[in-house]
């Protein structure tokens, strides 16, 4: 085991996996040289040299589409969006193209790429730098979408995405980056589609994923204090969605509370919420609460921000309230 | 990175052609960025300015140039360097602040920061944090000027980074198709974070990119408050005259990194020397008769001064009207 961060985990997951497979590679701005904003891909150019590790110009749509064409001929590519809200200048080639080509082609031909970005609130970036956009990939079928929350999910599930022969939307959040968390020093992969239990509890489920995941854990030890066991579990990959961990925890405590950063209005919990509705209402003692973030642009003012995102406290009340 | 580009030797361009008035008033909006943004560097450091904060140290004669060309009536369309662009219209440097530290009194209620001030007051339609996209709106600005009728024209800045995405082909072709009155000020600063124009361009004359779709492209020393500006009217009279678009490309650089936190290391040390050794501040000073600028800089030091207590002294959001505001959301 070593102690490594979120953003050190990823990046050993890319050199593990471009040194496995010599048609992995990876493109998109300020990765090579700079190394990317968060420091995931550094260290991969003086390896793997500019044709593999490649800084492209400003050219979003353009350059995602590259990623799936050349996809198509049988290579891995690993393309980086700095943020989440930059994608919606990709959607074109992520929605129509890369989701849909294997099926409208009859499965003659598939898109085995990765789109990696990063969202989420917190940094004082306002409106269009801290979104959490999972919903309108989660959305579209045809997508993985994983939202990893410690190193170690981060190492396995990208080494995962990138043996995935599916197109995979891989959201980091801005906040995880520098969070440490151990790491076994062998090579492992965590499969797509497994939830995984935080903390295991009989009172009620707290389902969430990525940065959440550390506030839910936060309000669950809290909470435990007061002699309520809430079960944690950490959806990982979003789609596809773990509905038989969910299921199982939800018929043991009978209870469910959503925690999500992305808004309330149209997001992942709703879904989730309106599944355990149609799946699992007899095991239900009560309704699906979800705790979310406020339906409203991200403000720059840090006070304002911090309004807008789920806190330990609130996540607190809310549990206490299903019980 | 050694073909990176010169600094200019110095522009031939009307010396005597500019009235003294203008010149003054492009000096004012040169000095007033620089001293604006090196206090909000200051401010920064001391924790009062927060999330990204790009300065445009060493590019201010572009917008002070370009804005002296243009009325009040004018747009203009800022990008996420975008304090210059939002002081040479017009801004009021006390709300400006404010914004920047976030309080209820700026320009957007703190709502926005640095990246995102725009001012409908002086028809500035705002800075941007997504690359690029200023430009379409910026030609949907001339589209509704012909709508409307009026003899409007608009500014549309970006930079060359922003130019390789597909909204600048997309938008130049339309105003071109349409006629539009806009002017595209592509200010080459030579890098896009950290990657050197020469990286990302196929062909590093970025003005051709006009002729390729029907609209004139002239590449000028961005550093030359005066070439901008008397290259930027002649841009404004073509398109007052319902003659369509212009490209112009303002050869510049950033006087440091991408972002206040970037110390920049990657950049080209003797072309930034070379580029610093032609400060865009000391050439229009120089132009200038010590009287007026004394004058001149006495005056901006005391509103950037009184812009900073302003701001410290004005009140944060409140949290509870905020989500009051989007309660029904
Ligand atoms: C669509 C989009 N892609 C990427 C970014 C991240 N980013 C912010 S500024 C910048 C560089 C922009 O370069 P340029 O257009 O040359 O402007 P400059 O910073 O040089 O003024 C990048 C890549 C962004 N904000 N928006």
């Amino acid at each position: 085991m070593a102690e490594l961060k979120y953003r050190e985990a990823l990046n050993r997951a890319l050199f593990e996996e471009m040194r496995r497979d010599p048609l992995v590679f990876v493109m998109g701005e300020g990765i090579a040289e700079r190394g990317g904003s968060y420091k995931v891909t550094e260290g991969l150019l003086k390896e793997f040299g500019p044709n593999r590790v490649i800084d492209t110009p400003i050219a979003e749509a353009s350059f995602t589409g590259a990623g799936v064409g050349a996809a198509l001929i049988g290579t891995r590519p690993v393309v980086e969006i700095l943020f989440v809200d930059f994608t919606t200048l990709i959607l074109d080639q992520i929605i129509n193209q890369a989701a849909k080509y294997e099926f409208m082609s009859g499965g003659q031909g598939k898109v085995p790429m990765v789109l990696r970005t990063q969202g989420g609130a917190g940094n004082g970036l306002a409106g269009q730098h801290s979104q959490s956009l999972e919903a309108l990939f989660y959305h579209i079928p045809g997508l993985k979408v994983v939202m990893p929350s410690t190193p170690y999910d981060a190492l396995g599930l990208l080494k995962a995405a990138i043996r995935d022969d599916h197109p995979v939307i891989f959201i980091e959040h801005k906040l995880l980056y520098m969070t440490k968390g151990e790491v076994p020093a062998e090579e492992y992969v965590v499969s797509l589609g497994q939830a995984d239990i935080k903390k295991p509890g009989e009172d009620v489920t707290v389902i969430t994923y990525s940065y959440m995941t550390l506030k839910c854990l936060e309000a669950a030890h809290a909470l435990e204090k007061e002699g309520i066991r809430a079960e944690v579990v950490d959806l990982r990959t979003l789609s596809p969605l773990d509905k038989k961990t969910l299921l199982e925890s939800v018929s043991k405590t009978g209870r469910a509370v959503i925690v999500h950063e992305a808004c309330k209005r149209g997001g992942v919990g709703a879904d989730i919420a309106a599944m355990l509705m149609e799946e699992a209402y007899d095991e239900l003692d009560g309704p699906v609460l979800r705790i979310c973030g406020k339906n409203t642009t991200i403000p720059y003012n840090l006070e304002l921000e911090k309004a807008c995102v789920p806190s330990v406290a609130e996540i607190i009340a809310g549990v206490r309230t299903v019980l | 990175m050694a073909n990176q580009s010169s600094a200019p030797k110095g522009a031939a361009t009307g010396e005597a052609a500019v009235d003294e008035k203008i010149l003054r008033e492009m000096y004012r909006n040169v000095y007033a960025t620089r001293q604006f943004e090196l206090t909000c560097v200051t401010l920064y450091r001391q924790g009062l300015i927060r999330g990204y904060f790009h300065p445009y140290l060493g590019e201010e004669a572009i917008a002070a140039g370009a804005c002296a060309a243009i009325g009040r009536d004018d747009y203009i369309v800022s990008t996420h360097r975008g304090h210059g662009h939002c002081i040479s219209k017009g801004a009021d440097l006390k709300l400006m602040m404010a914004e920047i530290v976030g309080r209820a009194t700026g320009y957007c209620k703190g709502r926005g920061g640095s990246m995102h001030i725009s001012s409908k007051l002086d028809n500035n339609l705002g800075a941007n944090g997504i690359v690029g996209a200023g430009i379409p709106i910026a030609t949907g600005a001339g589209l509704g000027i012909r709508v409307k009728g009026s003899r409007q024209v608009v500014i549309a800045f970006f930079s060359d980074g922003a130019s390789n995405n597909g909204v600048f082909a997309e938008s130049i072709n339309l105003a071109s198709v349409f006629q539009l009155p806009v002017i595209y000020m592509l200010e080459n600063n030579h890098y896009a974070v950290s990657t050197p124009v020469e990286c990302s361009a196929g062909d590093c004359n970025l003005a051709n990119r006009g002729p390729a779709y029907g609209v004139p492209g002239v590449c000028i020393d961005g550093n030359d408050a005066e070439e901008v500006y008397l290259t930027t009217k002649q841009a404004v009279e073509r398109a007052r005259r319902g003659e369509g678009p212009t490209l112009i490309e303002a050869k510049t650089y950033r006087h440091g990194g991408h972002h206040v936190n970037d110390p920049g290391l990657y950049m080209d040390q003797e072309a930034l020397a070379s580029w610093k050794a032609r400060d865009p501040v000391n050439l229009l000073r120089a132009k200038i008769n010590d009287v007026s600028v004394k004058q001149i800089e006495a005056k901006v030091d005391a509103e950037v001064a009184e812009a900073v207590e302003f701001a410290k002294n004005s009140p944060e959001p409140s949290v509870e009207e905020f989500l009051a505001s989007i309660a029904d959301d």
